[in-house]
């Protein structure tokens, strides 16, 4: 079976293809879309995706060795995202579909992540405890199967990859913030300042928001004496980092005492970070639970996580009609 | 433009009482915009407004650039502050929803993009203090 995989919900436009079970090729417009396409295109614009999507389709093709004709399932992702972005590369996997009469089936993006492990080698076992942590999300679930996923917690306020970039830019340092607080926090004390972790009412739930204004007041009353020096600096990122990584880890150590699961899977883009990869291999290791953290090219917004999970919903029985809507928001009948 | 109201607040919970009073004051298609510097309370504000309307769920819109939320009333909840450029706005289509009569629009760093505000619509000025102290202007535009 020949899926290809269509993802426009944010920045990235994205084209994969899996034969077979194996994943043939996954473009992704920031590394693989050249200016030759088509000039100097907006970042964030539903336009960026229209110019970049027909030409990623034929790349994808050229390097996977097959035509249109010979793709079994279309799949793409139908939320949550931007819906001007997201229409674009839903409309065009549906127009695909309609003009081959091939199977269709939207994916969400956060279950396409939440999967994402299934990329890898060596697969995580269900039920599987999931951490996604991006730009835009932050979640805790357990997949008990593929169509029944467990909500444990969520961020109410803002997600921990914001809170990379935001901090970043307090310091002085630029986006993406992951990479680069990574960078810094490497040469400072993480133990250097004591950032508050939020206690939440709710079990399993995520603040990031009280850490941020946290780290702004730390800034502010040290600049009172004048610059931040470069150490100071490093200090401010590694103990940042710290915090976010005990938050996230409390979660996921508290899930574990109470409820039986097999495997760990760390997903999303804030799953390149270091810190945060260590610290649940960790978890996993000391627990007896298999661990899997997707390589870095399936963290970011990719579609070969769309196409694998297409073809999964397709072999657990789904099936969906080409009138599917698009949703902007964070929202699945998987869902439990 | 006209200055309707100074506060200082000290507190989060002051903070919310303000959100609260602020939002009995907006009527049925109101603009609002928050300036404010990174953990000033922007969305903390948006988020105490939201909740007087059965919304819950309010999150930062600063990596979605827009949420919208429906409760007792909609929610339209933007942020400004990673968009690169005016055209980026109404390419992810900030025309059609501000054409909502009756929802409620949020606008974080409204000030980066202020041609492309509508003339009607209220600005919360949002400074921030030592520790939770917050001085808030608002105002008015018609």
């Amino acid at each position: 079976m020949n899926v290809i995989g269509i993802e426009s919900s944010c920045d990235e436009t994205s084209v994969a293809i899996i034969s077979n079970g194996e994943l043939k090729t996954n473009l992704v417009s920031s590394q693989d879309f050249h200016i030759e396409y088509g000039g100097v295109v907006p970042e964030l614009s539903s336009r960026a995706h229209l110019q970049r999507i027909n030409p990623l389709v034929k790349d994808a093709l050229i390097k996977s060795q097959l035509t249109l004709e010979n793709i079994d399932l279309i799949t793409a992702t139908a939320g949550p995202g931007l819906i001007g972005a997201l229409l674009v590369g839903y409309t065009y996997a549906k127009g695909l579909a309609y003009s081959l009469k091939k199977t269709f089936v939207p994916v969400n993006h956060i279950e396409g992540h939440i999967f994402s492990g299934f990329l890898m080698e060596d697969k995580p076992e269900y039920p599987i405890l999931t951490l996604v942590v991006s730009g835009g999300h932050t979640l805790l679930l357990i997949a008990e199967s593929p169509i029944k996923i467990r909500i444990l917690g969520t961020t109410i306020d803002d997600a921990a990859g914001e809170a990379f970039d935001k901090v970043a830019k307090m310091i002085g340092l630029g986006y993406p913030g992951g990479p680069k607080i990574q960078s810094v926090a490497s040469k400072g004390n993480k133990d250097a300042i004591n950032f508050p972790i939020a206690e939440l009412k709710q079990q399993y739930h995520f603040s990031f928001s009280g850490l941020k204004t946290a780290v702004l007041r730390y800034i502010q009353a040290l600049t009172k004496n004048g610059e931040l020096g470069e150490s100071q600096l490093n200090d401010i990122a590694a103990s940042f980092q710290n915090a976010v990584v005990k938050a996230l880890s409390r979660q996921v150590k508290k899930a574990i005492q109470n409820f039986q699961v097999k495997s760990i899977s760390l997903v999303g883009g804030v799953a390149a970070n270091k810190a945060i990869r260590e610290e649940i291999i960790n978890i996993g290791n000391k627990h007896g639970l298999k661990v899997v953290i997707p390589n870095y090219e399936f963290c970011g917004d990719n579609a070969a996580m769309i196409a694998l999970r297409g073809q999964m919903l397709y072999e657990s029985g789904e099936r969906f009609s080409l009138d599917t809507p698009p949703f902007p928001s964070l929202k699945s009948k998987y869902f439990i | 433009m006209e200055l309707v109201l100074e506060k200082h607040i000290h507190s989060e919970d002051e903070m919310t009482e303000f959100a609260q009073n602020f939002a009995s004051s907006l009527s049925d298609g109101a603009v609002v915009i928050l300036n404010g510097n990174l953990g000033a309370g922007k969305t903390f504000i948006v988020k105490a407004i939201a909740k007087l309307w059965k919304i819950e769920n309010v999150t930062s819109p600063t990596f979605a650039l827009v949420n919208d939320y429906t409760g007792t009333k909609r929610v339209i909840h933007f942020d400004f502050y990673r968009v690169g450029e005016e055209q980026e706005l109404y390419d992810i289509g900030f025309d059609e929803y501000l054409s909502d009569e009756n929802a409620i629009k949020f606008i974080e760093w409204g000030e980066l993009f202020p041609f492309i505000l509508p003339n009607k619509r209220v600005e919360l000025k949002i400074i921030i203090g030592d520790g939770d102290f917050r001085t808030i202007t608002v105002f008015k535009y018609e």
